[in-house]
């Protein structure tokens, strides 16, 4: 392996979790929608240098789907959710940013600490894109529990699935047959999360998880 | 012996350089901010006439200020150019490079800034203090996000002093890095932050509850304010100067370099410094002043970007 092909996608997968921290930080709706979209952008860079390096045509195909559904599609879709609900002017700020990065820094270093020895029969390529793919999913993890707007609950679930798939395409093998039913179930799972987010909105008057927590069922 | 001669002679030459230039580059970056909102601004040679005008003047003292109040300015003034003075601007391998340390260069200015905000206590009014203590709230964080940056750096270079890292960087041997994209934007937040530049300090304005660096300096007059705003002239250009010299070590005359390449890269820094005062001007423009107890949060930012930075620095030296 060259050291040009390791330095590039090196960047490219530290881009990926530098975006996952510019999600963390962001306390504004849109931004964060735009945000998300660069962060598929930086993904589909990702897989399609992987597919370059290893050779494996069909990852520019899981390159495309991620460009055309998350870079696209679902920020769209969330932009258009957010206007009809009215909530495009809230900021929010749950923990504080500064606690928050703190955590993140830990997660990151936990999943190099974790992911370097695990995989440690793996090559080296494929040993950093698992850590970053981690600290992605862990980062992605982060955001669903500080956050408590409903919407970016689902961003940060959705930047989830990126690390999975920036972990899947640097796991050499993993058939087109599986990337394509996860990126159609995110899909699917995406408009459930749509629908139930227009029910909550209706029952509760917000898309704020605080007031899920004091719901008691019908008893009255 | 005769090498020697001609290092210090060089040295010498680079410490003028620096201290003649540091008015200039400001007096460039205020020009360029005044054309760009279409005003006629001062001219580019207004800075000196200030300082030469402040330095006539009589210094008034307030009353009960102790001796420390009078030797901050030349304090903070000597240990600023010091600091410069290490910086390789257009020649590396000077008589004083072998102690141009980075960490060095980080206590001098530590140094510096901790006289500053007990000058500003000294006199005891509310507006001094005040600059002081958010002085101090700004440099806890600014101080741990320049030293991450650093460690990063030596860990890619191999050393901490200015010289090996400049001719490391110049050389091939540097890669594509994601770690020093990282540094370059975390090092220039810091050096924004630092300064008092317009996302946190507005270095145009006197009397408003949001300065932080003037607010300070708001009891001093004549020389002992001249001296002072020099310094901070001359931090600007420090700051410049640093990033130009790890990150685009371009056209530096590396060490044992011929007087004819020196005088090049003399040429070649003050052509960067230009470069780089527009970029500011510009930045500055485009922005508009943060609310004061947002700082935090966008020094924090720095502090991730250099973490975050050493960690994946640490991944791919692990995997290599």
């Amino acid at each position: 392996m060259t050291g040009l092909s390791f330095d590039v996608s090196h960047l490219l997968a530290g881009a990926l979790v530098l975006v996952s921290f510019l999600l963390l930080y962001q306390n504004r709706l849109f931004a964060l929608l735009n945000v998300f979209a660069l962060q598929a952008v930086v993904l589909s860079l990702s897989v399609a240098w992987q597919a370059y390096v290893q050779g494996a045509p069909h990852l520019y195909i899981t390159a495309a789907i991620a460009l055309a559904f998350k870079a696209i599609i679902i920020p769209v879709a969330l932009h258009r959710i957010i206007a009809r609900l009215g909530i495009h002017r809230d900021v929010e700020n749950v923990v504080g940013i500064g606690p928050t990065m703190l955590a993140g820094l830990a997660l990151v270093a936990l999943s190099v600490v974790v992911m370097l020895r695990v995989a440690s029969e793996a090559d080296a390529l494929a040993r950093e894109d698992l850590a970053f793919a981690l600290s992605v999913v862990l980062l992605g993890m982060l955001m669903m529990v500080v956050r408590r707007n409903a919407v970016s609950m689902v961003v940060g679930f959705m930047s989830l699935e990126n690390g999975l798939i920036l972990a899947a395409a640097g796991a050499k093998g993993m058939p087109l047959v599986v990337e394509i039913s996860v990126a159609f179930s995110v899909l699917v799972a995406f408009t459930v999360i749509g629908v139930f987010l227009f029910r909550i909105s209706e029952r509760f008057d917000t898309v704020d998880a605080r007031a899920l927590d004091q719901f008691q069922g019908d008893r009255q | 012996m005769i090498d020697l001669a001609v290092n210090l002679v060089f040295q010498l030459l680079q410490m003028l350089l620096v201290i003649g230039l540091a008015p200039l580059l400001t007096g460039l970056v205020r020009k360029a901010k005044a054309r760009l909102l279409r005003r006629q601004g001062p001219p580019l040679i207004q800075p000196y006439r200030d300082l030469a005008r402040l330095a006539r003047k009589e210094a008034v003292v307030a009353e009960g200020a102790s001796w420390l109040f009078r030797i901050v300015p030349y304090l903070v003034f000597a240990s600023t150019w010091v600091a410069a003075a290490l910086i390789p601007t257009f020649a590396t391998g000077l008589l004083f490079s072998w102690s141009a340390d980075l960490i060095a260069i980080i206590a001098l200015l530590g140094a510096a800034r901790f006289f500053l905000a007990l000058a500003g206590l000294d006199v005891g009014t509310s507006f001094g203090g005040l600059g002081s203590s958010r002085e101090a709230m700004f440099a806890t964080l600014a101080e741990p996000a320049m030293i991450v940056i650093v460690f990063s750096l030596a860990l890619i270079a191999g050393s901490t002093q200015l010289s090996t890292v400049a001719a490391f960087m110049a050389s091939s041997a540097v890669g594509l890095r994601v770690t020093l994209g990282m540094a370059l934007i975390a090092l220039i937040i810091v050096a924004v932050a630092e300064n008092g530049r317009i996302p946190v300090d507005n270095p145009a304005t006197h009397l408003e509850l949001t300065m932080v660096h003037e607010a300070m300096i708001l009891e001093y007059s004549g020389r002992h304010l001249a001296v002072i705003e020099l310094a901070s002239m001359l931090k600007l250009l420090l700051y410049i100067s640093l990033i130009a010299c790890v990150f685009t070590p371009w056209g530096l005359a590396i060490a044992d370099a011929s007087i004819r390449d020196r005088l090049l890269g003399a040429g070649i820094y003050v052509v960067k410094l230009g470069v780089a005062g527009l970029m500011l001007a510009v930045f500055e423009t485009s922005i508009a002043k943060m609310r004061v107890f947002r700082v935090p949060d966008f020094l924090g930012a720095a502090l991730m970007l250099g973490f975050l930075g050493a960690l994946l620095l640490f991944v791919s030296r692990s995997l290599k």
